[in-house]
């Protein structure tokens, strides 16, 4: 099949390749740039474990072509953390409230609480539990991940706070 | 502040060791998406394999033509029965002593049955020649019933052993059956049930499920011909069990294969069993000289590999007058669909079902189960409970309300009276068990009182009286359940996989500075080994918790081991564990010693220093003392500090709890909310309470998955119906309830460090307390019993026969 020349923004840098054009993007982001934070659970949009942040919004990527996402700018788990390599505040708040066990949803669940905290700032936990809703998790039963994502919200707005 | 300031308290407390809600230090790399699963293992050349699957239930194979596959370009082969029958490897061996197809031989027995492994440069590749690969079948008549399936005119399903009248456990009296197991004793149960003031008979079903872990199964099997070492990257809850089985049906020597599981994203025993594509793509690397990898999709996953429970289990209870049980009566009719491939130790085909009597002092019992066989897919893994716990905790908790009910008493009294008490501990149980600790009339009273149960039931009656008059449609259900748990697997004396004894191991290394390894033969599946068992050994050494590095599932470099599921874990590996940290500890006094110029007796620990008995200050740290071990000449003694235990228990553990679920449900629509749900869970001593707290959560909300709405469900062609996360029931964090945990602590006496295990406690205990409260609610109105799965459509139609509707 012939391939297509793909070039998008992930995580700030600007990459580009060769891809089939029914190639999806959780597959180019693993197999062609491994990145291999986001994980593949059911590639039917079902459980979230594939999810980025794709032109500011969160989106599955394993039902995403990696064509759709030509020109985009992608952010995953990855291009979460602190420049200086120190866990950013989400990824942080997962670690100190117990928000992850096996850590195979962990990448989708913190890349979505991103994007819900850019969305809504201070949501209450009906509205966590909802905003997380498109992510599945088998281990914790969620109750130490909606913590951290309220405990994340917490601190980010008292930065900004501390910042204006 | 230096050591030498601190207080022992101080000094124990910056160990991080036992009892310490010490943050995983998993957890720095897993936030990052820094895990390494197997999906993330790339090797160069590396292949891709996938299966073409049977779309059919039951049928014959009557041709396979690959040709337009391999045709395609990118396709590197295709293999089949016919490829691997030379090799022996077309059928392989399950862990109940049943074999299984690796590919369909002659014919399909459950739908999504594997049929031909395609290997192709890359993963689209693979897919299109699936698509290619032509089968030619002829359907058969589909049993899907496991009572149908032992009428005398029910289809041969096992074809290739028809004839045999002996199975791996005892004899099989029809063609469609494997086992019939018993235990107890027939004769005195039927005298006490037929002698029963009371007597309650009922057909509990615990329908069948799945494991479903987020990370699906899969592997990277990959054949070095210039060194002929295998090795196998996988997702394996047992990695050196895979290693021997591979050993042994491939005939790959031993010290040739070597088996890695890398970080595993969730196992709940559907990654215990070997499955045909580990075969496959072991050959597949042998046939191609290349890597092969090999991961299965969602669909796969819950059609093929290792379905859970799917148990009719028919009870007889008998009682007194005033409540006391005095005798239990199971028959379990076991589909185990088209292979016997579940995952118990040898000798228990049933697993640990006859822990059925559950936490009362129940005199008399007698256990049948007949397994069969039906056009289903194989397994039969403990999914999230040790070997059929979470069956036999359903039955009981059940047949204790049924009893209420026949009685018009409280379930919660009637429980109370028939608790096995405190003083009778080491119980020896009717159907063979004996229970090594246990206080549940103090943990049943906190946590009735936690939950202000009267009050419950107090607004129970007025909300009862509300919807009688018309003033409500929500009903309140209150789903009680106390739950003994067996789990630690196991004594080799009775408890052995394919031949291998179930002990444990642990092999601990202290560096010259100080610092540590330990590895063990388990592997973490989330449970958060690395954390947790460095606790141990920081209690033990006196070693900060901090500086030990633990390692678990490579075969290469682990001490062996069965594994991790059934939570034997920190039964059996954490008792190796502390002894081998004691291994060290002994040395380490010696070592003391001789730089003290002290004898050996004259020292006592003192959290992470030998000190001089009657003189606190001469003492040598654990640090100082490693440091020693590498650099003086010890008359007597080697150089080094490491050590080594295998660990065979003496018993299994009895982990219990009590649960209270608090469930409202609208008769109308059949939706439920779980308004409250308190769980207390006795797991002896803890070690990270954090860490048990994140298991009571996630195994809890596994048991409302399974009681509310997850199923694995066939129709009568034997078509999955539940084949996608679309219908098979994962609960999101909006229907998840908060969870209330709470606990008490009764050591195992038989434990090094007194502890049970607690990852499976919350499925085992929970699933009852949902079902229950399902129950609860409508027992005003007559309900006896509803079969799980409760979904909305299934509580409406409980409403509806029971007339509520109007």
């Amino acid at each position: 099949m012939s391939k297509m020349h793909v070039k998008l923004k992930v995580n700030g840098r600007q990459v580009e390749g060769l891809a089939e054009p029914r190639m999806l993007l959780v597959h180019f982001l693993r197999e062609e740039l491994g990145i291999t934070g986001p994980h593949i659970g059911c590639e039917t949009s079902h459980c979230g474990a594939c999810t980025v942040d794709m032109d500011g919004r969160s989106v599955k990527s394993c039902t995403v072509f990696v064509a759709q996402a030509n020109g985009a700018e992608i952010v995953t788990v990855e291009g979460l953390t602190n420049p200086d390599g120190s866990l950013g505040v989400i990824q942080e708040k997962f670690r100190e409230h117990h928000g992850l066990q096996c850590g195979f949803c962990t990448p989708g669940m913190i890349t979505r609480a991103h994007r819900l905290l850019q969305e809504n700032p201070n949501p209450t936990e009906e509205e966590v539990r909802f905003g997380i809703a498109g992510n599945l998790c088998r281990c914790t039963g969620y109750q130490n991940i909606v913590k951290a994502i309220m405990a994340a919200a917490a601190e980010l707005n008292a930065a900004k706070e501390a910042a204006q | 502040m230096t050591d030498q300031t601190m207080t022992p308290e101080e000094r124990a407390a910056s160990l991080e060791g036992m009892g310490c809600r010490r943050k995983r230090v998993e957890d720095v790399r897993f936030t990052q998406g820094k895990g390494n699963y197997v999906d993330d293992v790339k090797l160069p050349g590396m292949l891709f394999g996938a299966f073409v699957r049977s779309p059919y239930a039951h049928a014959r194979v009557k041709s396979i033509d690959a040709e337009a596959a391999k045709a395609l370009p990118g396709v590197v082969a295709v293999l089949t029965a016919a490829d691997l029958a030379p090799l022996g490897l077309h059928w392989m061996p399950t862990l109940a002593g049943d074999k299984q197809m690796v590919l369909a031989d002659g014919k399909v027995l459950f739908q999504g049955q594997e049929v031909a492994f395609v290997v192709a440069e890359d993963r689209y590749l693979a897919a299109d020649a699936v698509e290619l690969v032509e089968v030619e079948y002829e359907e058969l008549p589909v049993v899907t019933d496991p009572f149908k399936a032992l009428e005398p005119d029910a289809p041969v399903l096992r074809e290739d052993i028809k004839d045999q009248k002996e199975g791996a456990h005892g004899p099989r009296r029809h063609h469609n059956h494997i086992f019939t197991w018993e235990q107890g004793d027939r004769d005195a149960t039927e005298k006490v049930l037929a002698e029963a003031d009371v007597t309650v008979e009922e057909m509990i079903h615990y329908h069948r499920t799945h494991p479903c872990p987020l990370e699906t199964c899969g592997c990277v099997a990959s054949m070095d011909k210039a060194t002929g070492k295998l090795t196998v990257w996988g997702t394996f809850q047992a990695p050196h069990a895979i290693r021997t089985v591979v050993s042994l049906i491939s005939g790959i020597a031993e010290h040739n294969i070597r088996i890695i599981s890398p970080d595993i994203g969730g196992g709940f025993g559907n990654k215990v069993g070997a499955y045909p594509g580990y075969v496959c793509s072991v050959v597949a690397s042998i046939v191609t000289g290349r890597p092969v990898k090999w991961i299965e999709n969602r669909m796969e996953n819950l059609m093929s590999t290792a379905f859970a429970r799917d148990y009719w289990m028919k009870g007889r209870i008998a009682a007194t007058k005033d409540g006391r049980i005095t005798g239990l009566w199971c028959h379990v009719t076991a589909d185990h669909g088209g292979f016997d491939a579940c995952a118990d130790p040898t000798k228990f085909p049933a697993g640990f079902f006859n822990i059925c009597t559950g936490s009362y002092d129940i005199p008399t019992a007698y256990l049948c189960v007949d397994g069969v066989y039906t056009n289903k897919a194989p397994g039969g893994v403990a999914y999230r409970c040790s070997f059929r716990v979470t069956e036999a905790a359903y039955f009981i908790e059940r047949m204790v309300e049924l009893l209420a009910i026949e009685l018009n008493m409280d379930a919660a009294e009637l429980r109370r009276i028939n608790f096995i008490r405190k003083e009778q501990f080491p119980y020896a149980s009717a159907l063979g068990w004996e229970y090594d600790s246990g206080d549940y009339h103090t943990a049943w009273d906190k946590a009735l009182k936690a939950v202000d149960y009267e009050g419950l039931r107090r607004e129970q009656a007025r909300r009862i009286e509300d919807f009688k008059a018309g003033r409500t449609r929500k009903l309140l259900g209150i789903g009680l359940s106390h739950f003994t748990e067996i789990v630690g697997a196991g004594p080799v004396k009775n408890c052995d996989i394919l031949g291998l004894g179930m002990f444990d191991s642990c092999e601990i290394r202290i560096h010259p500075t100080g610092s540590a390894i330990a590895r063990l033969g388990t592997i973490s599946q989330g449970q958060g080994h690395a954390t947790t068992f460095a606790q141990i050994l920081a209690s033990e050494l006196g070693i900060p918790a901090s500086d030990i590095t633990v390692e678990e599932g490579d075969t290469d470099t682990a001490p062996y081991g069965l594994g991790t599921y059934g939570s034997r874990s920190t039964p059996v590996a954490g008792a190796a564990t502390a002894m081998a940290a004691r291994k060290i500890r002994a040395k380490a006094q010696m070592i003391a010693a001789w730089l003290l110029e002290v004898h050996d007796d004259d020292l006592e620990w003192d959290v992470d220093r030998f000190v001089v008995k009657g003189a606190p200050e001469r003492f040598k740290t654990m640090k100082e003392i490693a440091f020693a071990a590498y650099n003086q000449a010890i008359p007597g003694l080697e150089p080094g500090l490491e050590a080594v235990s295998y660990y065979d228990p003496p018993n299994m553990t009895y982990p219990f709890g009590a649960y209270v679920c608090v469930m409202e449900i609208d008769v109308d629509t059949g939706e439920w909310k779980v308004r409250q749900f308190y769980a207390l869970d006795d797991c002896g001593t803890r070690i990270n309470p954090m860490i048990i707290e994140g298991q009571v959560h996630g195994g809890l909300t596994e048991a409302l998955a399974i009681a509310m709405g997850q199923e694995i469900a066939y129709d009568e062609m034997g078509n999955v119906k539940t084949g996608t996360l679309m219908d098979f029931f994962i609960p999101t964090a909006w229907e998840t309830p908060n969870y209330v945990t709470d606990h008490t602590v009764t050591p195992s006496p038989h434990h090094p460090i007194g502890a049970k295990g607690v990852g499976e406690s919350p499925n085992v205990g929970g699933v009852p307390a949902f079902s229950n409260a399902v129950h609860d609610a409508f027992r005003a109105f007559g309900l006896r019993q509803a079969h799980m799965p409760h979904d909305h459509w299934r509580i409406w139609r409980i409403a509806e026969n029971l007339g509520l509707h109007g």
